[in-house]
């Protein structure tokens, strides 16, 4: 079920257009003066071992449709996991039902037709994976085991999982847009459980690509997860202090996602953002550029067009500190008077600017303070960027890890995080699509006994 | 205050049985029907899941329809209305599951599902499997539609009603969203066991969330409930408008909030919501599959103290009408009221039948998934402490020096070191047992296995939350309750910036 073959690909996308074709049509039917519609096919095999067991072998197959139907600037939405032509006509009839109850928003509206993608450029995101379950158990057996022979103190397994998907996507409007195109995504992940004394501690690694060929090999993902637990054994608290803070660079990403939430345009709109009225203000010191690369081949979060079917294009979202755009989509576009940026649907491969020093040249840098390896909770205001997270890491002193701690909090706020960015390292060692070093930060409130 | 005993529907017992065989009616109405599926390919479909070295194989049917509707800058913006169905095929043999899922429910798709699913186990002959009849003992809530209990300019006639009452009380009130979302999901589980029982499931869920603005200082604040029940639920005793006032008031305390302290300190947690602790510092610790495999800290506990004495924590998904509650688990065993800890004492984890038959016990009824397309495991329906007998100002009065925290975001945690956070939304200082100024938000960060063990007040005034708590598991979500007396916790750690 997992494997798909070129030809197929052709057909499945022909067939999904004319539903989108279909959709389009019952819409202007039942009245609709404007109409956009997605669908999706997708399937996949993800398996699961556990102490060189089978633990789960999952079939996945998953369809989707869904519509938005506009009587001039009134809308109503409706979706299904049913395809064929009644659910369609049935799916119309309750987006129009919806549409007789909202009210007039001058915004809600497609995009303008100059703005919609014309032609869908490749972006080399589709390899299937023609594994058979028993070849994926073999892998996924081989990356636990490299993890449990790892180091004697690994006395237990969450076990390992290998995941292929296929799916194909396809989009339209009634401004003409139409746009459709299949990509695959494989995985391979691993979380054991060491053991020291009485105290049990567990850490994970994965790897993550469009194409098997550029996964991470399995052995290699085992003895990572394998590493990172064993470095957790024996870990204390701190007493509650002030201290730079380096953030290892996949948590760090989380920074960087808070940053985009922050600049989204709903977020704007609604006022519920620390960071309004800032574009063309300092926001990170100078040496920081943030951007994204909507186009990048066989990238992760890859895409020729946003939600709206407007054409996605590269741009910095911060240059020299200064942040210089917010994230729109058509709809929070005309909330603020601005034009679409193509960001209906989030950010695709964002990235920040690396420096040139490594893990430990960043640790000499913090010098004596916290590495953040882990974060827990929700603790991120988004409307005040007051930030209080539970954590998990290491005490550094003189640039040297001193020992793991856990069971603490750090807190401060956004603003004066971003704006206290001391360095970005040239660390990036996790896979997805965000791409950045760790980040050192000047000065936070660390809580702990 | 709203007591565990209340009940959102009285269902006369004379009806009971009419009403029982309605669920099933219900099921094969929107399920079974349209697909032209007929008992003898239910029959058909389980007996080929199922071979002489599977030791358990079961069907779901699921038909799920989910309306919503959200209010914003006073317009009626957005609303959708979706359908989910499919049917989610399980085999097991051993620790081993094989599983497929098809979201189209004619024979010939759901046949070649049962194949694949059924390949985890070496091949066999099919069984004979004949699906029996399971009653269901529970009548929480009526198998009723939600979306249909009110019309649809009623609806929108409630949102601005709430939108309204939320901006007049305050002019610092400068930005509301509210949002209703509706949802009747029909299951249906067959399995070799003989379970063949469905289950009709309303839910409904009402919010609110505010933007107070006060000399450039903007604050958030959000309230809502929910329950198992139609949407008049939300008109009985001014229930909407109760959560539009709630969360004003709460973005406006957050204006005058001052920073939050940082380090170890004795935490006073309210009644109600803050109960989210029970389910990160020890709920999660307990479900069976964690302890089947050894990876949560409490495994090979039972019998020991894990709290101090008088905590007697449960988890009950038979409370009617509440979010958390279910008729039966989506195995279609009937949810019961399972002590976890008594009176300190670990006593009892949470099951699914897989992880029950693997560790020799029975199911608790606590085997839950998201949909279909999900496996189940064992999950927490309505997961509570009981009440103790002091009156929660003389707690509050006990308390030199601490924090009083009553609302909560999210929390999270690692059931494997057993750490646990949960993020305060609205909390006070206390400074010699009197309530000082509002804090900011903070999270709370403390060990499971010790955190209860440091309770040593609890208070008379249980409450559940308002029916607003999802819980994710495995990618998994998952309505869920939680609830407890206002505790005195002697020491936990609060991630503040004031020292």
């Amino acid at each position: 079920m997992p494997t798909a073959t070129i030809e197929d690909t052709g057909e499945r996308l022909a067939r999904l257009q004319e539903t989108i074709d279909d959709l389009l049509k019952e819409a202007k039917r039942q009245g609709a003066s404007a109409a956009e519609a997605s669908v999706g096919s997708s399937s996949g095999l993800d398996v699961t071992v556990r102490l060189g067991e089978v633990e789960t072998v999952e079939h996945t197959r998953d369809n989707g449709l869904g519509v938005t139907v506009y009587f001039g600037h009134r809308k109503g939405t409706a979706s299904t996991s049913d395809l064929s032509p009644a659910a369609v006509r049935d799916a119309v009839q309750a987006a129009c039902a919806i549409a007789q109850h909202t009210q007039e928003d001058r915004c809600a509206h497609l995009a303008a037709p100059e703005l919609l993608a014309t032609e869908i450029p490749d972006l080399d995101l589709c390899h299937p994976w023609a594994i058979e379950v028993e070849e994926a158990i073999a892998l996924a057996v081989a990356c636990e085991d490299a993890a449990r022979g790892y180091d004697p103190r690994i006395v237990n397994s969450e076990g390992a999982s290998l995941s292929t998907g296929f799916g194909i996507h396809v989009a339209g409007n009634s401004n003409g847009f139409m746009g459709g195109y299949p990509t695959t995504r494989h995985s391979l992940n691993c979380a054991v459980i060491g053991q020291e004394g009485e105290v049990m501690q567990r850490d994970y690694w994965w790897t993550t690509a469009r194409a098997a060929s550029d996964l991470e090999p399995g052995r290699a993902v085992g003895e990572r997860a394998a590493e990172r637990t064993v470095s957790r054994l024996g870990a204390r608290r701190l007493s509650t202090c002030e201290a730079p803070v380096l953030f290892r660079a996949e948590v760090a990403a989380g920074l960087l996602r808070s940053l985009v939430s922050a600049i989204n345009g709903t977020s704007i709109y609604r006022r519920s953002s620390f960071l309004l009225d800032q574009v063309g203000e300092p926001i990170f010191p100078d040496f920081v550029r943030i951007y994204e690369e909507p186009h990048l081949l066989r990238g992760l979060a890859s895409a020729p067009y946003d939600g709206d079917g407007v054409v996605t294009r590269p741009k910095d979202l911060v240059t020299a500190g200064v942040l210089q755009t917010y994230l729109l989509d058509t709809y929070s576009g005309c909330r603020l008077g601005l034009q679409t940026t193509g960001n209906a649907g989030g950010v695709r491969n964002l990235r920040i600017q690396m420096g040139a020093k490594d893990r430990q040249a960043m640790l000499r840098e913090l010098g004596t303070g916290l590495f953040v390896t882990e974060l827990m909770g929700h603790g991120v205001n988004a409307v005040t960027g007051d930030y209080s997270r539970g954590a998990a890491g290491f005490w550094v002193e003189n640039g040297e890890i001193q020992y793991p701690v856990e069971e603490i909090t750090i807190a401060g706020n956004l603003k004066e995080m971003f704006a206290g960015l001391q360095a970005v390292g040239n660390d990036c060692d996790f896979p997805g699509s965000t791409r950045t070093g760790s980040w050192l930060i000047d000065r936070m409130t660390i809580a702990g006994e | 205050m709203v007591r565990l005993s209340k009940p959102t529907l009285i269902i006369p017992p004379s009806t009971q049985t009419f009403i029982m065989t309605d669920s099933l009616a219900i099921a094969r109405d929107s399920i079974l029907a349209p697909a032209g599926l007929a008992e003898s390919d239910l029959d058909r479909l389980l007996g080929s899941l199922t071979s002489a070295s599977i030791d358990a194989a079961d069907i779901y049917f699921q038909y799920s329809r989910l309306q919503s509707w959200v209010l914003e800058d006073g317009i009626l913006k957005d609303g959708s209305f979706s359908i989910e169905q499919g049917a989610g095929l399980r085999a097991v043999s051993g620790e081993k599951t094989g599983f497929a899922y098809s979201d189209e429910l004619q024979f010939p798709a759901l046949a070649q599902a049962a194949e694949a699913a059924r390949a985890i186990a070496r091949s066999g002959q099919d069984a004979r499997v004949q699906v029996g009849k399971a009653p269901i003992e529970h009548r929480l809530y009526e198998p009723l539609n939600p979306i249909e209990s009110l019309a649809d300019q009623d609806k929108v006639a409630l949102l601005q009603r709430v939108d309204a009452e939320a901006r007049r009380q305050d002019p610092r009130v400068r930005e509301v969203v509210a949002s209703l979302v509706a949802v009747q999901d029909t299951v249906m589980v067959l399995a070799d066991d003989g379970t063949l029982a469905a289950d009709v499931r309303p839910l409904v869920r009402l919010s609110v969330s505010v933007i107070a603005e006060d000399k450039g200082r903007r604050e958030q604040g959000a309230s809502g409930g929910g329950a198992r029940a139609d949407l008049g639920y939300f008109l009985l005793e001014d229930r909407a408008l109760s959560f539009a006032r709630e969360a004003v008031r709460l973005a406006l305390t957050n204006l005058e909030a001052v920073d939050a302290p940082a380090g170890s300190m004795t935490v006073v947690l309210g009644a109600g919501w803050p109960g989210v602790l029970l389910h990160e510092a020890v709920g999660h610790g307990l479900e069976g599959d964690f302890n089947r495999k050894g990876s949560s800290v409490f495994a090979g506990r039972i019998g020991e103290r894990v709290a101090a004495k008088g905590v007697t924590v449960v988890d009950d998904g038979t409370l009617p009408g509440r979010r958390g509650s279910l008729n039966m688990d989506d195995e279609g065993t009937p949810t019961q009221n399972t002590t976890l800890i008594e009176d300190g004492i670990l006593r009892g984890y949470m099951q699914d039948k897989l992880n029950a038959r693997l560790t020799g016990c029975a199911s608790t009824g606590n085997g839950r998934r998201e949909s279909y397309a999900h496996l189940p495991m064992p999950r927490m329906t309505n997961t509570y402490m009981l009440a103790g007998n002091r009156d929660p100002e003389e707690i509050i009065a006990s308390v030199d020096k601490g924090l009083y925290a009553v609302n909560f975001g999210g929390g999270q945690v690692d059931i494997t070191s057993g750490k646990f956070v949960f993020s305060a939304s609205e909390a006070y200082v206390i400074e010699k047992g009197k309530l000082g100024r509002p804090v900011k938000g903070a999270t709370l960060i403390g060990n499971g296995p010790d955190v209860l063990t440091r309770v040593s007040m609890i208070g008379n005034d249980l409450k559940l939350d308002e029916g607003v708590g999802t819980c994710g598991k495995e990618g998994q979500s998952v309505p869920v309750g939680v609830g407890q007396p206002t505790l005195k916790i002697d020491s936990l750690t609060v991630g503040g910036t004031s020292k």
